[in-house]
């Protein structure tokens, strides 16, 4: 049985076989050596550089770019992993347009920025293709170290804690490692399992335990963990998926966005995933584009995105939107979802449009509706089994700069804590900190 | 890891890469900086004699070329040596040292010509607890007309006497600076050698009018109308200062003599050519002086992956390797015969290679109606120009033929044997192979 875009309702296969492939391949392909060697030679190795600041992790980006322009691939692959042990992913996955190259100088003065991101691939891909990793353990501490979450939070922090020399573990609720670069990132921003040889050769530095399966608040408890452990790092991120709060939430065919993506991405045979005619998408962030983009790539028919702000306010970026116009998604500002209508699964969408007054969102009274055989939510995440001991404001662990949270020899990093934008990169900054954080608060006791 | 600490004519420093005489190193703050940010050493700007310093001009003191995207290739300057009191940057020059005792402090010294005057300046040197001595032959502007810098570079018998005083008034070791504004470059550093030198370094600037303002109809740098020959660095020089280094090293009356490769360099691959070339250590000032100190890191991770990836343990492990490879063009062996491939799939068809090679060289490429280019071996000499206008890397090749394997050009086979100029049939004072 062979089905088209014009399938009615939720329908595997609607595309021709072999034009999966494309639609899921490298977002941004990968340089050549060519054109590593002409995109790097635009940079003015500015001092002081604007981009190193915007970047969360600091990479020293003039210098891995002239160190590739000196043809030290490896050396430049060194740079960025001293500052960034997942600089492979955020190579990928990082919105530069709005971190280092927005702020490069040649964006300022010619509108055209030095390809960062794409070179910092080039460098970590080349390091990577040739199977080294080049960190060496310190000697053993004897300490041991605890992590929640083997997201990029708590594989940065693991990372550096056993560079240091501690013993750690990592504990995951997943039947994977990976966190969000495994489960929660749009495939063609990481293609060929790359998120999962990330993860394989980033425990190469040894000195790092994964356990999976266990989550804080199931199986897993804070206290026992800070019992066993010398130091405790929380990083598993936000589980929970915030509700619509709108009449017929609970119809058939209203997913979370994030489950979509994730099936997506484990997923072995993409013709078999099924996706709807008619695509809805609620929300204004990286995932809600994710999912949309991602159902038109599966072959949906049409797939609109309905945000309640401004284009402006969007979480996802400029760049983020035209990717997913110029793929067919179209966007609805301004509008909010009343109530989900159909019988038994969802048949059509009531939005009512809103107004913006300063921050304040009210509806305008005036309503439509939208055809929809599958309805993503994509209105946030939510941080569950957060142990009840620690100090939680706006939904996430309060932390000091360093990750210290409420409870001594507790830390936490990443989306589940408060400071920073919920980035990959940020993550691995946190992660990174909090290691460092750990290690002198290891290194001064007794 | 490979081991970039380095001894230079007795003297000891972290890496090999020292700051040249020059702008960078003028005064304490700027040298401070230079080794919290990994230099290995500095060789301070050329201190005069006691007295009231010279003074520079008020307006350009620089000119420059660039290349595309506006970068820096060769740089031209007016300035001089320093223009602060002796006792200033003698006394900067002790607190640095103190502080800093694991970087060489090296100091360039010109002062005239006369044996009392160097006399003078050499105790208060060596008070400061320098490494190490410069003279500086070499300016070409300014101070020359005042009998001194590269006006005694260029009289060897000025440079050995000059030399022989530092040794005898002083136990600090002596670099000599040499100039590239002569013909053999090997009589300086011959002189510096007789004079008892414990090594020479260069080049030093080279001669320039580096752009001429065509609405004044001056030179540039230009002050009030006039403008004058300044000192060339930069990029641009790197060639001509390697083929320098290269006579000395391969000099047999100076090839123990350490050197100190300045000029041009940019990056760890010009470092590293300059060492192979038979430097001991490398001095750098105009890419400081583009990118800031900074500049050094690359230079030091560059360096160390290189020596990593070869397996070279130390800079003595490479110093000098290409110097036995670096012959007269007498000795090339004539029997070595090659002919250009062009790679198709990489081909972009621009047809530079058919345009240099049709109106300027050999007409060995073919061109189709349809723009591909290949090679005519019947025609093909493998000059190489097709290969150095080409924009696309590794896209035009020299493949060599072996032996046997028929020239098509000379409708001969090719020989197995060596065989160069001096043994040559059509060479009038041809000998016998030996």
């Amino acid at each position: 049985m062979t089905h088209s875009q014009l399938t009615p309702g939720v329908a595997a296969g609607r595309l021709p076989r072999d034009s999966y492939a494309d639609n899921f391949s490298d977002l941004h392909a990968p340089l050549t050596a060519h054109e590593a060697a002409v995109a790097s030679d635009r940079c003015y190795f500015c001092h002081d550089a604007p981009c190193m600041t915007a970047c969360p992790t600091s990479i020293d980006i003039p210098l891995f770019i002239r160190q590739i322009s000196t043809g030290t691939e490896e050396s430049a692959a060194r740079t960025i992993l001293e500052q960034n042990i997942m600089g492979g992913m955020c190579a990928r996955v990082c919105p530069t347009e709005t971190l280092c190259e927005e702020v490069c100088v040649r964006e300022t003065a010619e509108g055209k920025p030095v390809e960062i991101g794409r070179l910092q691939r080039f460098a970590t891909d080349t390091l990577m293709e040739k199977g080294v990793h080049p960190f060496a353990r310190a000697a053993s501490t004897g300490k041991k170290v605890a992590v929640v979450g083997a997201g990029p939070a708590g594989l940065s922090c693991a990372h550096r804690l056993a560079l240091k020399g501690h013993d750690v573990v990592v504990f995951d609720g997943r039947a994977k490692a990976g966190g969000l670069n495994e489960f929660g990132i749009a495939s063609y921003k990481s293609v060929d399992s790359f998120a999962e040889r990330e993860v394989a050769w980033l425990l190469e530095i040894g000195g790092i335990e994964i356990r999976l399966g266990q989550r804080l608040g199931e199986n897993l408890d804070l206290d026992a963990l800070a019992a066993d452990y010398d130091a405790v790092f929380l990083g598993m991120g936000l589980a929970g998926v915030n509700a619509l709060r709108a009449d017929g939430e609970d119809k058939g065919n209203v997913t979370d966005a994030v489950d979509f993506i994730s099936d997506l991405r484990q997923a072995d045979d993409l013709p078999a995933l099924p996706v709807g005619r008619n695509v809805v998408v609620i929300g204004g962030g990286m995932t809600a584009v994710d999912a949309a983009v991602q159902s038109k790539l599966l072959g949906a028919d049409s797939v609109t995105m309905v945000y309640r702000r401004g284009k402006d306010r969007m979480g996802a970026s400029l760049f983020e939107q035209d990717l997913a116009s110029s793929k067919g998604v179209r966007i609805i500002y301004n509008a909010m979802p009343v109530a989900v209508h159909g019988n038994g699964a969802v048949q059509e969408v009531e939005f009512e449009y809103t107004v913006d007054d300063g921050g304040k969102l009210s509806g305008t009274g005036e309503r439509f509706f939208l055809a929809a055989d599958q309805l993503f939510k994509a209105i946030g995440q939510t941080l569950t089994g957060a142990p009840a001991d620690l100090t939680v404001e706006r939904g996430k662990i309060v932390v000091s700069e360093t990750g210290r949270s409420s409870r001594a020899g507790v830390w936490a990093g990443g989306d589940c804590a408060s400071g920073g934008d919920d980035l990959t990169v940020t993550a691995v900054a946190e992660g990174r900190d909090a290691a460092e954080d750990i290690h002198t608060s290891l290194s001064v006791k007794e | 890891m490979a081991n970039l600490a380095s001894t230079f004519a007795g003297i000891k420093s972290p890496n090999p890469f020292w700051l040249a005489s020059a702008p960078p190193t003028d005064k304490e703050y700027n040298v401070r900086r230079a080794f919290e940010a990994g230099w290995g050493g500095v060789v301070w700007k050329t201190l005069g004699e006691e007295g009231p310093p010279v003074v520079n001009v008020n307006g350009p003191r620089y000119g420059a070329i660039w290349g595309a995207d506006r970068r820096l290739l060769g740089l031209n300057n007016i300035e001089l040596i320093t223009d602060r009191p002796l006792e200033v940057n003698l006394r900067e020059i002790k607190a640095v040292k103190r502080d800093y005792p694991d970087r060489a402090m090296i100091v360039s010294l010109m002062v005239p010509c006369e044996e009392e005057a160097w006399k003078a300046i050499l105790p208060h040197v060596e008070e400061t607890g320098a490494d190490g001595i410069e003279l500086n032959f070499g300016c070409p502007h300014g101070m020359a007309e005042r009998g001194m810098g590269s006006a005694v570079g260029q009289v060897p018998e000025y440079i050995e006497m000059v030399t022989r005083w530092c040794k005898q008034y002083s136990r600090m070791p002596v670099i000599v600076k040499l100039t590239p504004n002569i013909t053999d470059i090997r009589r300086p550093a011959e002189a510096a050698k007789r004079g008892g030198a414990d090594a020479v370094s260069l080049i030093n600037t080279i001669n320039s009018i580096v752009s001429v303002d065509l609405d004044n109809f001056a030179p540039q740098p230009t002050i009030d109308g006039k403008g004058t020959h300044g000192g060339y660095c930069g990029p641009a020089v790197k060639p001509i200062a390697m083929n320098m280094v290269a006579e000395i090293a391969r000099n047999p009356e100076t090839a123990d003599l350490p050197i100190s490769g300045i000029g041009g360099i940019t990056t760890w691959r010009d470092a590293a050519e300059f060492i192979v070339l038979g430097c001991g250590n490398v001095q750098v000032c105009t890419a400081a002086m583009t990118y800031g100190f900074k500049i050094v890191e690359e230079m030091k991770s560059g360096l160390s992956q290189w020596m990593d990836e070869k397996g070279h343990e130390s800079i003595d492990a490479v110093a000098g390797r290409a110097v036995p490879n670096v012959t007269d063009w007498q000795y090339l062996n004539l029997n070595k015969i090659s002919k250009a491939v062009i790679d198709q799939d990489a081909c972009i068809s621009c047809g530079r290679c058919f345009a240099a090679c049709e109106d300027t060289s050999h007409q060995a490429i073919e061109m189709s109606d349809d723009r591909v280019f290949t090679v005519k071996d019947d025609e093909c000499v493998a000059c190489n120009l097709c290969v150095v206008v080409c924009p696309v890397e590794n896209c035009i090749t020299m493949k060599e033929l072996a032996p046997g394997d028929l020239d098509e050009r000379t409708g001969e086979k090719v020989a197995a044997e060596y065989g160069n100029w001096t043994a040559h049939p059509n060479n009038p004072s041809a000998t016998a192979a030996e």
